[in-house]
């Protein structure tokens, strides 16, 4: 089963961040390891976001799954971009693309 | 109330006119404030350095990089200078000249050195979950530096060049961005 989570608002420390860490791990004890996150709704995110994502991303990677992004919103992909992490993660802007590109 | 207390801290701002400090200018403006070591100071940072912002005539996405690097320096002063003791203060302060915005973040921490800190570049770290608060301060703002503050711990001094009148980096709040600031504009 591929697991698509609609977020919206900020990806911040002490705002969504931690949101954000428990339903990755909430999913994952529930054996869900094919996520994408929609991210069209994101306005903002910050270096604990940032991190956050990136612990979703290893989290999900070691146990064999995968996690994708959907929807960047323009300031979040020039995060990604200045970060490097653009090409870190896979990212997609069509919903059934994203759902069609898990194995 | 959060938002009442921004509002008062700005209005102090707005009321400081001509303070002099040393190595400044009669026009330029001080604001100092001292935060708590909790979460919620790192919003208050950012909330009351973005109004400072648009009230100084620099364009929405130049106040976001500003609210962006101002948090960055608070999360930094919160999480690893004050290590998140209660007992310790941010010291935040924006001096505001007619040229630049100059922000402060000083921590009661122990101190660190640029040189320390890990590159998030690194193709070794990029897939580390902390240490870009620097990277994005240094990125978005134009000037950028760590030293040691008067405190014992660090001090992160960042400054960002005022947008010049009629540049899209402006919104128009400016005094000398406004068109009836100009001199003797013929008709």
């Amino acid at each position: 089963m591929i697991i698509m989570v609609d977020l919206s608002g900020r990806i911040a420390l002490g705002e969504g961040s931690a949101l954000l860490r428990k339903t990755i791990r909430d999913l994952l004890e529930g054996g869900n390891t094919r996520i994408i996150l929609n991210l069209g709704d994101i306005n903002y995110i910050d270096s604990s976001g940032i991190g956050e994502l990136v612990s979703g991303f290893t989290a999900v990677r070691s146990r064999q799954g995968e996690l994708k992004l959907l929807n960047l919103t323009k300031k979040v992909k020039d995060l990604l971009q200045i970060t490097k992490l653009f090409t870190v993660f896979e990212v997609y802007t069509d919903e059934r693309e994203a759902v069609l590109s898990f194995k | 109330m959060f938002e009442r207390c921004v509002t008062d801290m700005y209005a102090i701002f707005q009321g400081i006119r001509g303070c002099k400090r040393s190595g400044m200018t009669a026009e330029t403006k001080h604001l100092e404030v001292v935060l708590d070591t909790h979460v919620e100071s790192v919003n208050l940072a950012e909330e009351m350095c973005i109004r400072v912002a648009e009230a100084s005539g620099f364009g929405e996405d130049e106040c976001y990089r500003i609210g962006m690097a101002v948090r960055e320096g608070v999360i930094n002063a919160f999480h690893y200078g004050n290590q998140e003791k209660p007992e310790k203060k941010i010291h935040l302060s924006i001096d505001l000249s007619t040229e630049q915005m100059v922000i402060h973040v000083m921590d009661e921490g122990k101190g660190f050195k640029l040189v320390d800190v890990p590159d998030p570049l690194a193709e070794e770290n990029l897939l580390s979950t902390s240490g870009r608060g620097i990277f994005l301060m240094k990125a978005f703002m134009d000037e950028f530096d760590v030293v040691a503050g008067r405190t014992g711990g660090a001090e992160i001094i960042m400054a960002k060049k005022l947008p010049l009148p009629g540049s899209p980096a402006t919104n128009g709040n400016n005094p000398a961005s406004r068109t009836d600031a100009a001199p003797h504009q013929e008709a």
